[in-house]
């Protein structure tokens, strides 16, 4: 018995030392600090040069963490823990977040540099009047495709994809919302479509671009891409423009039918516990000259109309990635469609991939 | 009484184990099962289950899981065989296992390499006239990596049950005029069985679920139960059918476990 006491009483003591070094370690991190920033964003996706800027400039900690999904980004902010201060979902997200009371809106007097954003991307349908996002990079959907493996073959429409020359050669995202946007899409019909009978017609369309589908794949394709393992693939912007500083011989085309427009944005969540911080942040981020550092780092499109102007010309002239106004008219943002058509979609998908 | 209690006390840290670990999460996975995507209690999961969709992906997942385990089987067997043959039998058996301890994904992307339009696989192919064709994104790539990651779990089982095997009863079988398959089909393998069945559960059960591999090798050509179960929890949200597919997963795997099982031997 006497035993027993003794190690009862050792354990407590551990549990009581171990408390004592998780609570300084949360300190020495900055988890419980006044003066600390824990900025959430996708991996590699800001010039780590910046962040020490701006510690320099404000005497705020910065804690910099990353995520690789919106949705793991989003159970992370759901379950607390972490006093995430700045985080950058993407649109879609922002909708369901906003649903789930989990974003604090924005005091745009804290936030005079908004005034650099291009107005066709300020008042969208997800967030109008930008009440708790700022956009921080933008791009679009479309084919990336070697013209050295394809000689003579142009691309200007998604029905170009269904071409029986392609056998075997195209690369698809595994994503239900951009495959089958680009069935409908190619059909003339709303990547935002929620009619079950065009939802069908797309997927038998789909269905018979299966011979010429080499694979579905996820961030591989930046790989198979830049080794010339296919011909072509359908793309986002961002990912098309780090495969083309890999593969100098790819080319990217947003096609004429139109496709999705996508934006990822700066929100302070509910966690947070230095809104006043995340607000100088998302300023600072806002400077024109500062945000053309960062894409120059990143090199996504920048929503920043005055940081164009500290760019190099040939990356701002640059069709591809910064369109004219008049095919950004054509492209559409991704509404929340409610959890039940994004299932539909996605049971669809499944079926595709089955073919 | 101080010995009971201790021994009560030893239990303490298992008992924990399996119901934070083992019963709790099964217990919540067959709770979410019965959840619709409004969080209602419902059968629609289950219903939904019986469509076509699934029911083709369920046959999908057995018909790849069945041919992993028969060709790990083929391999495995005569290899563990020969292992038991050989002089430093355990390093052998070391070197096998080895590759096990390398992590899943780097395999898979070294495979993607290998298989790749200019990868080794190919340049070999070119190089003996048979001209490079399209290996990545195929069920052969499929299985063939499959079966790779697979096989020292295989051969493990089926080495110790040879390993133990009494040699003498080898020499009776002999000695009583049995021929090589006499005595390979009515000694060696009905005492090595257990081994075999131990194999084929430990390869065909996470067979069933694999999804990484379904689409860095086989570019979501071959779709399993494991995609399905990803995209509704990661994708759509829809824990309800995932828990679904999950609970359908754990019942096939206990059908299993029954089917191979041991049969209780007399003493």
């Amino acid at each position: 018995m006497k035993k027993l006491m003794t190690g009862f009483i050792a354990i407590a003591l551990v549990s009581a030392l171990m408390l004592v070094i998780i609570d300084r370690l949360n300190a020495a991190q900055g988890y419980s600090g006044a003066d600390t920033l824990t900025v959430y964003n996708w991996g590699d996706y800001i010039d780590m040069e910046l962040i020490d800027r701006f510690e320099e400039e404000t005497g705020i900690t910065v804690i910099y963490e990353t995520f690789d999904s919106n949705e793991s980004m989003m159970t992370k902010v759901q379950q607390g823990g972490t006093t995430y201060d700045i985080a950058v979902p993407s649109e879609y997200m922002i909708e369901k977040m906003k649903e789930e009371d989990l974003l604090v809106e924005l005091d745009h007097e804290k936030l005079p540099n908004l005034k650099y954003i291009d107005e066709r991307f300020l008042d969208l349908a997800f967030d109008e009047g930008n009440k708790y996002s700022v956009p921080y990079f933008w791009g679009t959907v479309g084919i990336l495709y070697n013209p050295e493996m394809l000689p003579g073959k142009t691309f200007t429409s998604w029905d170009d994809l269904w071409d029986p020359e392609l056998k075997n050669e195209i690369l698809l995202i595994d994503g239900a919302r951009e495959v089958m946007g680009m069935g409908l899409n190619s059909l003339g019909y709303s990547l935002n479509d929620t009619d079950p009978e065009h939802l069908q017609e797309a997927l038998e369309k789909l269905q018979t671009l299966t011979p010429n589908v080499k694979a579905i794949v996820g961030d591989e394709n930046k790989l198979l891409m830049a080794n010339n393992e296919a011909a072509v693939a359908l793309a986002w912007s961002g990912d098309a423009r780090d495969i083309m500083w890999e593969n100098e011989a790819l080319d990217y085309v947003v096609p004429e039918e139109g496709s999705n427009l996508w934006f990822d944005n700066m929100v302070i969540p509910k966690t947070s516990d230095n809104i006043e911080g995340a607000h100088q942040f998302i300023n600072f981020m806002l400077d024109p000259e500062i945000a053309a550092i960062n894409t120059e780092y990143v090199s996504y499109s920048t929503p920043n109309q005055a940081a164009l102007d500290y760019l190099p010309e040939e990356m701002v002239e640059d069709e591809r990635f910064y369109p004219s106004s008049e095919l950004t008219e054509r492209l559409e943002v991704y509404e929340n469609l409610g959890q039940e058509m994004l299932g539909l979609y996605n049971e669809l998908f499944l079926t595709f991939k089955m073919h | 009484m101080d010995n009971k209690f201790l021994r009560n006390l030893y239990m303490v840290p298992y008992a924990v184990w399996i119901i934070v670990f083992v019963i709790a999460p099964i217990l919540l996975v067959l709770y979410y099962s019965f959840l619709d995507i409004h969080g209602n209690f419902s059968l629609v999961n289950y219903e939904r289950f019986f469509t076509s969709v699934y029911l083709k992906l369920t046959l999908s997942s057995f018909w790849y899981a069945f041919l992993i385990t028969l060709i790990s089987l083929l391999v495995a067997y005569p290899t563990a065989y020969l292992l038991t043959k050989t002089k430093h039998k355990h390093l052998w058996l070391l070197l096998i296992i080895v590759p096990s301890w390398i992590n899943l994904l780097l395999k898979a992307y070294a495979f993607i390499g290998i298989f790749g339009a200019y990868g080794a696989a190919n340049n070999f192919l070119e190089f003996i006239g048979i001209g490079s064709r399209q290996l990545l994104f195929t069920d052969f790539s499929f299985v063939f990596v499959a079966v790779y990651i697979f096989i020292p779990f295989m051969i493990l089982p089926i080495f110790n049950a040879l390993n133990s095997l009494n040699p003498t009863l080898i020499d009776a079988a002999n000695d009583l005029g049995a021929s090589r398959w006499t005595t390979f089909s009515k000694v060696i393998f009905p005492l090595t069985l257990n081994g075999v069945k131990t194999g084929c559960q430990v390869v065909f059960i996470p067979a069933l679920s694999l999804f990484m591999l379904t689409r860095l090798i086989a570019g979501n050509r071959v779709i399993t139960l494991g995609t399905a179960i990803e995209q509704h929890f990661l994708v759509t949200q829809d824990w309800g059918m995932g828990s679904t597919i999950a609970v359908f997963l754990i019942l096939i795997m206990f059908l299993i476990i029954r089917l191979t099982g041991f049969r209780k031997r007399g003493a």
